[in-house]
């Protein structure tokens, strides 16, 4: 009996030896990276924000208040009210979560169609690999912004059009860092050692190369998930992203925040904080991520 | 004798060869006597004519041309029998990983048969030779990079054996995982762990777990021991020997330390940029080296008492070692010869019997 207690205090201490040594770490990584960590920070008042919005935002973001245009920052409108009388701190509250939505989406599926096709086009390698990487070069000529409004115009606008002409873009970029890194793993004892044990082509790619071009794969995401929110807004902005009435940072500086941006400047203001600060988080986060991961990609 | 506790004659043999490279004990003298009449007996396994590995060098992309030819491996004959353990030796790039390879069929040999029990693998279909590719295993050189850093040992271990099909079900996989790990040594424990808990010799023993896995007939060991240290080499060496008697595995032992290779092997063959210039019986190369390359290799080796060492007369073969991309004419020692003569140059010498079992390919002895 005693025996089995003396184990399971073990088993505790170890347990809570391996909680704080998480924390030590977490610890560690603000040390070493503070803006990594002011970039963290952000990115989880973010998520929590978009999460709680329900909560947090103190009126409904697409209740028109026509009585109400034009009110400058005061107790009952935090930061103000637009041109159709709706507060803008509740419109951002939930803008944040299109940003995320539309971030996240675009930028997990890009990078993992970019993995796939990527580390595919490593292993194979030769003429596979030569004509894919001259395909990628003819996407990757074109500017995000361009290649994006091409897709735009094809698919037409809308949340899960933009996601779509935010995902494209990036397929290429990361297809590109993550070959480079699958280059190198295929030449590695253990490949070899699968090939001569006669594996399939899809369990060592799956199975033995993919994990090992995690770090990559990671960094790319959070580094394209700022990005991406930018390139939403830039595509809101120009009409041709999320319709009004959806709460979108970008959408908040189109139209009346130009006209009225002397007279009621806080209309363009806070959005453009928002949107700023959110590229901001994600992008210190990702570089932070980069150097503690993989020092070698710094150039990227 | 267990392969968890091999005599102590034979472990010390091991480490007192690594350690001094020039005596070789009585006991494993005579030990390995005996199993080398034993293996001059047994039927062939692998027979490698001509083999011939010429890696183009291309410039341009999509409308390349080839410019020049590494001629990596270029026409080698090698027998090896079934039991044998066949040394392959030569300095760095002179074709024995690569004559490893297209065994492994990783490269695809330019000309040439490789047969394995009757077969050669150098023309056989993909479904042929998934089946073959079972009874083919290989050891690496570096301990490191040679085990999958994001799988368990246990799945590394037990991988093969899912897509062979040896043993269907999970469980009867785990038991072989836990036998095979006990087997080299290693506590059955250690399939839940990760490569990177482990030591290098530990993971030496987890890559000849995996080769053994599909129970091979042949492995090929790639250098498998050069890149552990000394006495963890005395280690893997009597595992090694200790599995060849327990499963009658036949080794091609690629590597560069000739004492390793003293102790180890059945008969030598020495390569020289991508040709073989000696072949002979263990004890007959190393008491009798024709060739002036093997010569010049085995005075290489350092003694280990200074005094001696510094007495010694060195004959250090001048030169560098030619590009393979551009071999020299007629014999590819030429140059670097001690011996050489003016037909040398000219003449391609003819791979010739000149003892019993003893090959040497030079014109002039």
């Amino acid at each position: 009996m005693t025996v089995a207690t003396d184990l399971d205090t073990r088993v505790e201490l170890t347990e809570e030896r391996k909680r704080r040594s998480r924390l030590a770490a977490i610890g560690r990584f603000a040390r070493r990276n503070p803006l990594g960590a002011a970039g963290a920070v952000v990115i989880i008042v973010m998520v929590v924000v978009a999460a709680l919005a329900d909560f947090i935002a103190p009126y409904n973001p697409v209740a028109n208040a026509f009585d109400r245009m034009h009110e400058p920052p005061s107790f009952e409108n935090w930061l103000g009210t637009d041109q159709y009388g709706r507060d803008v701190f509740s419109r951002i509250v939930y803008g944040s979560r299109t940003a995320l939505l539309v971030g996240f989406a675009s930028s997990f599926v890009g990078a993992t169609f970019g993995l796939v096709l990527g580390v595919a086009s490593a292993y194979f390698g030769g003429k596979i690999d030569l004509i894919f990487q001259r395909i990628l070069d003819v996407f990757m000529a074109f500017p995000l912004i361009i290649l994006a409004l091409a897709v735009i115009a094809i698919f037409g606008t809308g949340a899960q059009n933009v996601i779509i002409a935010i995902t494209i873009p990036f397929i290429p970029r990361c297809a590109r860092v993550v070959r480079s890194s699958a280059l190198a793993i295929r030449e590695l004892p253990y490949i070899d050692a699968a090939r001569a044990n006669g594996f399939s082509h899809s369990r060592i790619i799956l199975r033995h190369m993919i994990p090992n071009v995690m770090a990559p794969f990671l960094i790319m995401i959070t580094a394209f998930v700022g990005q991406a929110i930018l390139l939403e807004a830039s595509l809101s902005y120009l009409g041709l992203g999320v319709q009004e009435p959806t709460p979108a940072w970008g959408l908040m500086l189109q139209g009346g925040a130009e006209e009225y941006a002397e007279s009621a400047p806080w209309i363009a203001i806070f959005p453009g904080i928002a949107i700023s600060l959110a590229v901001f988080g994600f992008s210190l986060f990702g570089d932070a991520l980069r150097d503690e991961f993989d020092p070698r990609l710094r150039s990227l | 004798m267990t392969p968890m506790e091999p005599t102590g004659a034979v472990r010390q043999s091991a480490e007192a060869a690594v350690q001094v490279s020039t005596v070789v004990p009585d006991v494993a003298l005579e030990h390995r006597r005996q199993s080398e009449r034993r293996v001059a007996l047994a039927p062939e396994l692998v027979t490698i004519r001509d083999l011939k590995m010429h890696f183009p060098v291309i410039e341009g992309a999509l409308f390349s041309k080839e410019v020049a030819r590494v001629k990596a491996v270029d026409g080698i004959n090698l027998t090896i029998r079934k039991g044998e353990t066949l040394g392959l030796v030569g300095e760095s790039g002179c074709g024995k990983t690569t004559t490893g390879r297209c065994i492994l069929r990783l490269e695809h040999p330019t000309g040439g048969e490789i047969l394995f029990d009757g077969k050669n693998l150098v023309d056989l279909d993909q479904k042929s030779m998934q089946a073959l590719r079972q009874k083919i295993q290989v050891i690496f050189q570096d301990p490191y990079s040679s085990l999958n850093p994001r799988m368990k040992i246990g799945e590394i271990i037990s991988e093969p054996m899912k897509v062979h099909g040896t043993e269907p079900n999970k469980a009867a996989r785990d038991a072989r995982v836990a036998e095979l790990l006990r087997l080299c040594g290693l506590d059955p424990k250690f399939a839940d762990r990760y490569p990177h808990e482990m030591s290098g010799g530990q993971r030496q023993r987890v890559g000849i777990a995996r080769a053994l896995s599909v129970r091979p007939e042949f492995i090929i060991c790639d250098e498998a021991i050069s890149a552990l240290d000394v006495s963890i080499q005395a280690q893997i060496i009597n595992l090694l020997e200790d599995l060849r008697e327990q499963f009658g595995l036949t080794y091609l032992f690629i590597a560069h330390d000739l004492s390793v290779v003293r102790h180890l092997c059945h008969r030598v063959a020495v390569m020289y940029l991508g040709k073989i210039v000696e072949l002979a019986d263990c004890d007959e190369l190393y008491s009798n080296p024709l060739h002036p390359y093997t010569q010049a290799l085995l005075a290489a080796v350092p003694v280990p008492d200074p005094d001696l060492e510094r007495a010694r007369a060195h004959r250090i073969v001048k030169g560098e070692v030619p590009s393979p991309m551009n071999p020299p004419k007629g014999c590819v020692f030429h140059p670097r010869c001690p011996l050489a003569v003016d037909c040398c140059a000219k003449i391609v010498p003819e791979f010739r019997e000149l003892r019993p079992g003893h090959w040497v390919a030079c014109s002039v002895i």
